[in-house]
């Protein structure tokens, strides 16, 4: 089943309540995909500096980790846990040491996102639970996109939860089910795209991020997968300035989407929108079957 | 003139009430309060009762409905009215996918559009949509009529059979097998009939609609036909 809520925030005012709002519509999707749950947050960026967010099993003394590997990286690194995650804020050449260092030093560690804003925090358990566990609510941002699942295609695990993040500051969230991932993922992989899990969403974002790599747009990449992706999704992207969606021809998962002058936001369902400022006034809709939307900061 | 909030009653408890009611109970007028987008909310309800929900509902509100009137003040998720039996069911916002799916009779109002496979499979029911539907409406829709006061999406009437569909805007394509046809006196009438029963009557022109049904020519299988399927 799955559940998916996107929050694109247009007026600047609203940003410090992101977390508070996009932890509520999730909320309301609990029950969808009670198994596990993600967000992902585009917060504020350091100038000159990027971010990595990892995660390592419960039980692992994260900060005594991260710790660790920002002494390993030098100077300048910061260091900063919640929960079963860290974000590391880095020199921007630092990224691929950083990620090498975990690879050997904290095999247990898994790369969630890099990039310039972007947090990823996804964690096994009821929803409601995980949003608490890394305190989501605080959270400010310009966007943010979270999930639900449902496991279909593979296993109830951290790493097999969304959102996926298979290029810098990109990530995506899916509901539905992919059937010819397995092909498309030793093609991608061959083509020098990291995937990590046998999860057929991840397959999903890593497409897009080859086709962008390429030299794509967003746009372009997502209507390229309408050819190329074999099976039933609904999709939210983000980017770091944007934030986009698409359903397959046949729009088999419900998507139902709200815009004021204040912002643009995704649900599955429309009882995610109700916590919304002004939803009464709001134009809502069902976003059309193989119809690329999107929005993106200046 | 029972009132059940929803934030302090559970869903089962009130589909329960209201499953128990018989014709002739005089408990008529029903208000639930808070639906907060639940599903099946008033589902299986077989007696000449009201009920009004004061706000959104989820999935399957009013499925299978028999003789019961059923305003939903504000949206309704997917499959609203489905396999409703008779009675009434008015949505005063907007209705999701599947709305009146497999209806067999009664008469749904949605009041603003309907999304993709509106009157998927109808099989008697009338539906009146004020606003515009989406793609795959009535697909392989047996009987009862559908009035569409806005447009329709991709595919409208795919492999219909009876079903009639009356649509005032622009249709963006038909599906297999369905045609525009001719109106005539008697479709005029049967939609002006329509239009009284959703309160309209009046206030839209009946001249404005155009007919679509099935061509009949995918009923059953025939190897001429194999490319079309």
């Amino acid at each position: 089943m799955c559940g998916i809520a996107g929050l694109f925030i247009k007026d600047p005012t609203l940003e410090p309540e992101l977390g508070r709002l996009l932890a509520q519509m999730t909320s309301s999707l609990c029950s969808r995909g009670p198994d596990s749950a993600g967000f992902a947050i585009y917060r504020d960026s350091t100038p000159g500096f990027s971010k990595l967010t990892f995660s390592a099993p419960e039980g692992t003394d994260i900060a005594e980790l991260a710790g660790r590997l920002a002494d390993a990286l030098g100077h300048g690194t910061r260091v900063a846990t919640r929960h079963t995650h860290a974000v590391v804020t880095l020199a921007p050449q630092d990224v691929a040491r950083a990620e090498d260092w975990l690879a050997a030093h904290a095999p247990q560690a898994t790369v969630m996102s890099a990039g310039n804003r972007l947090e990823i925090y996804k964690e096994v358990g009821y929803p409601d639970d995980v949003a608490k566990a890394f305190d989501i609510a605080e959270m400010a941002g310009t966007h943010g996109i979270s999930h639900t699942r449902m496991a279909t295609e593979s296993a109830v695990t951290t790493n097999g939860a969304h959102p996926f993040s298979t290029g810098a500051d990109q990530c995506l969230v899916h509901n539905g089910s992919i059937s010819n991932h397995s092909s498309l993922r030793r093609e991608l992989k061959r083509d020098g795209i990291t995937i990590r899990t046998e999860n057929d969403s991840e397959v999903a974002a890593a497409y897009l991020t080859k086709k962008m790599r390429d030299g794509e747009t967003l746009g372009e990449a997502l209507t390229s997968s309408l050819d190329d992706l074999d099976g039933f999704f609904t999709f939210v992207v983000g980017t770091e300035n944007g934030f986009s969606v698409l359903r397959d021809p046949i729009a088999c998962k419900p998507a139902v989407m709200a815009e004021t002058d204040r912002y643009v936001a995704f649900a599955s369902e429309f009882k995610s929108l109700t916590c919304l400022p002004d939803i009464a006034t709001a134009r809502v809709w069902e976003p059309k079957p193989a119809t690329v939307y999107f929005w993106e900061h200046a | 003139m029972p009132v059940v909030d929803l934030a302090k009653t559970s869903l089962r408890e009130l589909n329960a009430a209201l499953q128990k009611l018989g014709a002739d109970t005089n408990e008529t007028s029903w208000t639930v309060l808070n639906p907060s987008g639940e599903h099946a909310v008033a589902a299986g309800v077989d007696a000449p009762v009201s009920i009004t929900i004061d706000g959104p509902v989820g999935y399957f509100c009013g499925g299978m409905n028999k003789h019961a009137t059923i305003v939903v003040d504000g949206s309704a998720g997917q499959g609203v009215g489905e396999n409703m039996m008779s009675g009434l069911i008015h949505v005063k916002g907007d209705a999701s996918q599947s709305a009146g799916a497999t209806g067999r009779g009664g008469l749904l109002i949605v009041d603003g559009n309907a999304s993709a496979r509106c009157g998927i499979s109808m099989k008697g029911i009338d539906i009146v949509v004020k606003g515009s539907i989406g793609h795959l409406s009535a697909f392989m829709g047996q009987s009862g009529r559908m009035v569409v006061f806005g447009e329709a999406g991709e595919a409208l009437g795919d492999s219909l059979y009876e079903a009639r569909l009356y649509v005032r805007g622009p249709v963006a394509g038909l599906g297999a097998d369905c045609i525009e046809k001719a109106m005539r006196e008697e479709h005029r009438a049967e939609l002006y009939r329509l239009l009284e029963a959703s309160g309209e009557a009046g206030t839209v022109d009946v001249g404005e609609f155009r007919r679509y049904g099935s061509a009949r020519k995918l009923y059953n299988f025939n190897i001429d036909n194999v490319d079309a399927y």
